[in-house]
């Protein structure tokens, strides 16, 4: 069962929005409903689902729907029609009451402008929603001094907001939904209001808390290169309708319509990067010959890799070794390096194009070997580091 | 010839009508709080002045941080004593104070009701347009039949004429609310009490505090006018130079109105900007 269900969701904005939903669903666009009703369009027909523990990002131009829709998620705008269901249950038939508990229990936000208190001090903002949750002050002050530290923020916690930067700020904000332990992360273009560097960094923790918490996050962003680095799969947004979900290979290399393609087209790097640009330096690797499983394994671990690749005498590649054959050989008692060697990789060489590599790697069990000239390995190329790459040329632009 | 709408008697009937049926409780309730009060006056006049000038110099010193200031209450004070106007000044600080406190329980609970609520909104707001452009005296003539002449009735005045910028401010304040704020709120759970306490009356208070002070400003203004009814104090001073055409003993009192005023004001400001 999906964390969170959004089914043919519709938001129209003004006082009498039955007719505007009427001339909706007959296929009139956002600007006709405005001229003949008077009401906007916030979300059109959305329908989408976020599994446990998976990053979505809802992406599109701005005023394209994206923070309404996330707010219909918590109603804190109420959808005009549709079905919102959270761990399956319907959040739209909730009554007052029931719809705070759950946002208590199951619902941590961060906004794009922080939105703290300016009158509380950090880990008074950060025990915030424990405060309403009725958890007792010391029990509420060390789950909160526990989320400042998680963000980074441990001695800040007597600061008032205002005599932080913005991203500290903005970690606040993070800890105050952390604090709270929930299930499901909204985060309203949480990053946007942040300068590139710091941008970076949070995107990184980001990552990093949900690979430790496995916490299902629903990220807002109206920046393709976040959304190709945070995302597992995004959800590309205009005008209120949902235009395209896919992975973001899916995203980069086959855009449903023209409005995708033409939003991908900013990361037309993909077409001049290529794979020598995003590839990393094979430091590490193994010899047949000389390497024994042992070292192998010692290597691959010191380098924090789960495959190696091996390279024969003449170092060219011969094939990968891969960790868990590695492990099993050496629980067998050992024996030669060639016995596990895989060799049912692909090579790629150092002008191969990253439109070309993103399609190649999309199902490809190992990393790519980038080949040189002479026929030896030059670099490997890994799945995350090809699409950090091409996040991170688009923000250095 | 049309004939005039007998708007003022239909007004009249209206408030006879409440007089005959209502005034023996106004009335009693007037008789104890005029006990009440003289007791309070009684009570600040047992000091002897000059101890309490130093006192009162040494609260606003403290209240204001400010030691210009606790200089000023200090000669200010002092110099109303040496013109005799002592027991005139505490007789209008007491009158202040007890209006004030009325009008802020009544008038903050109020704003924050407008401000939470659209129907109260609609009615409390036109009656306080009407309240602040009605000429303050008119205010002394319902007020005697209810609670006869002398200091209850200028309270009853006194409070009607300086509730509004209470009311007004509090509510203010609340709606200025930052809408991001208030979503954030939402967000995380919290229910409309919790909202108004943790975060909207915080945020309001440097413009509740304006209110307030505007409130205690405009009652030192009105009991002035109420000496007219009775309310004696340093207002009774004016009245009486009027009376006589005494031209200085009528700036004397003057100036010690300014005073009280001066002092009240600056306090309040202070305390205000603190807490912004
Ligand atoms: N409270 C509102 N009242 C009326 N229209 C609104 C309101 N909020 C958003 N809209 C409209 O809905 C559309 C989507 O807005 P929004 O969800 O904020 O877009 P995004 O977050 O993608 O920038 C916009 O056209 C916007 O003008
Ligand atoms: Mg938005």
């Amino acid at each position: 069962m999906a964390k969170i269900e959004v089914e043919n969701l519709y938001k129209i904005f003004g006082p009498h929005p039955a007719k505007a939903l009427r001339l909706l669903r007959e296929g009139r666009t956002k600007r006709e409903i405005m001229e003949a009703t008077g009401h906007g369009v916030g979300v059109n027909d959305a329908s989408f689902s976020v599994e446990e523990g998976e990053i979505v990002v809802v992406m599109g131009l701005s005023g394209s729907g994206k923070s309404t829709l996330v707010r219909c998620i918590n109603r804190l705008i109420e959808p005009t029609s549709g079905t919102v269901r959270i761990d399956g249950t319907d959040v739209t038939a909730l009554a007052p009451d029931e719809l705070r508990r759950l946002r208590l229990a199951k619902l941590g936000m961060v906004f794009q402008n922080f939105a703290l208190f300016p009158h509380r001090t950090v880990v008074q903002n950060t025990e915030y929603g424990l405060e309403i949750q009725g958890v007792d002050p010391s029990a509420r002050r060390a789950k909160a001094m526990e989320a400042l530290e998680l963000v980074g923020l441990k001695g800040w916690e007597d600061s008032h907001p205002k005599q932080l930067s913005g991203g500290m700020q903005q970690r606040v904000g993070l800890a105050r939904a952390l604090a709270l332990d929930p299930d499901i992360l909204l985060m309203d273009e949480a990053f946007s209001a942040l300068d590139p560097l710091i941008r970076r960094d949070m995107q990184d923790e980001l990552i990093n808390l949900q690979e430790q918490m496995q916490k299902t996050i629903l990220f807002i962003s109206h920046d393709l290169d976040e959304a190709l680095k945070l995302g597992q799969r995004i959800v590309l947004m205009k005008d209120g309708a949902i235009v395209q979900v896919g992975t973001p290979e899916e995203i980069l290399t086959s855009p449903a319509d023209d409005y995708v393609a033409r939003f991908v087209e900013d990361v037309d790097i993909t077409k001049v990067l290529t794979a020598e640009s995003v590839m990393k330096k094979a430091e590490t690797v193994a010899y047949l010959g000389t390497d024994g499983p042992k070292a192998a394994m010692r290597k691959m671990r010191t380098s924090g890799i789960s495959s190696i690749f091996a390279l024969d005498k003449t170092h060219h590649v011969a094939g990968i070794v891969t960790a868990d054959d590695c492990a099993a050989l050496i629980e067998a008692g050992g024996g030669e390096l060639a016995s596990i060697l895989r060799t049912d990789i692909t090579t790629v060489t150092l002008d191969t194009p990253a439109t070309e590599l993103i399609a190649l790697i999309h199902d490809l069990p190992y990393p790519l070997a980038v080949i040189g000239g002479t026929g030896k390995l030059q670099g490997v190329i890994v799945r995350g580091t090809l699409l950090g790459a091409i996040a991170g040329r688009g923000l250095a632009q | 010839m049309i004939n005039s709408i007998p708007l003022g008697d239909a007004i009249e009937a209206i408030i006879n009508f409440l007089v005959d049926h209502f005034s023996f409780l106004t009335r009693a309730f007037s008789a104890t709080t005029d006990t009440l009060l003289s007791l309070l006056e009684h009570a600040l006049l047992a000091l002897p002045p000059w101890l309490f000038i130093a006192l009162a110099a040494l609260l606003v010193w403290r209240l204001s941080r400010n030691r210009g200031l606790g200089v000023f209450a200090l000669a200010g004070l002092g110099l109303i004593w040496n013109l005799g106007l002592w027991s005139a000044t505490v007789s209008t600080i007491a009158l202040v104070c007890i209006a004030t406190l009325v009008a802020i329980s009544i008038g903050i609970p109020l704003g924050i009701l407008s401000a939470m609520n659209r129907t109260i909104y609609r009615i409390v707001f036109p009656i306080l347009d009407v309240m602040q452009t009605m000429p303050a005296f008119v205010y002394l003539i319902p007020a005697i039949p209810f609670f006869g002449l002398g200091k209850v009735a200028a309270i009853f005045s006194t409070v009607v004429f300086a509730m509004p910028p209470a009311i007004r401010l509090t509510c203010l304040g609340i709606r200025q609310t930052p809408p991001e704020l208030v979503e954030c709120a939402e967000a995380f759970g919290s229910n409309r009490w919790q909202r108004l306490v943790k975060l909207e009356l915080p945020l309001a208070a440097p413009t509740i505090l304006a209110g307030v002070n505007q409130t205690v400003m405009l009652a030192l203004s009105m009991v002035v006018i109420a000496a007219m009814i009775g309310a004696k104090g340093l207002g009774g001073e004016v009245w009486k130079a009027i009376q006589r055409l005494q031209m200085g003993r009528g700036f004397e009192a003057g100036i010690g109105i300014v005073i009280v005023a001066i002092i009240l004001d600056r306090v309040l400001q202070k305390i205000g900007a603190r807490k912004r």
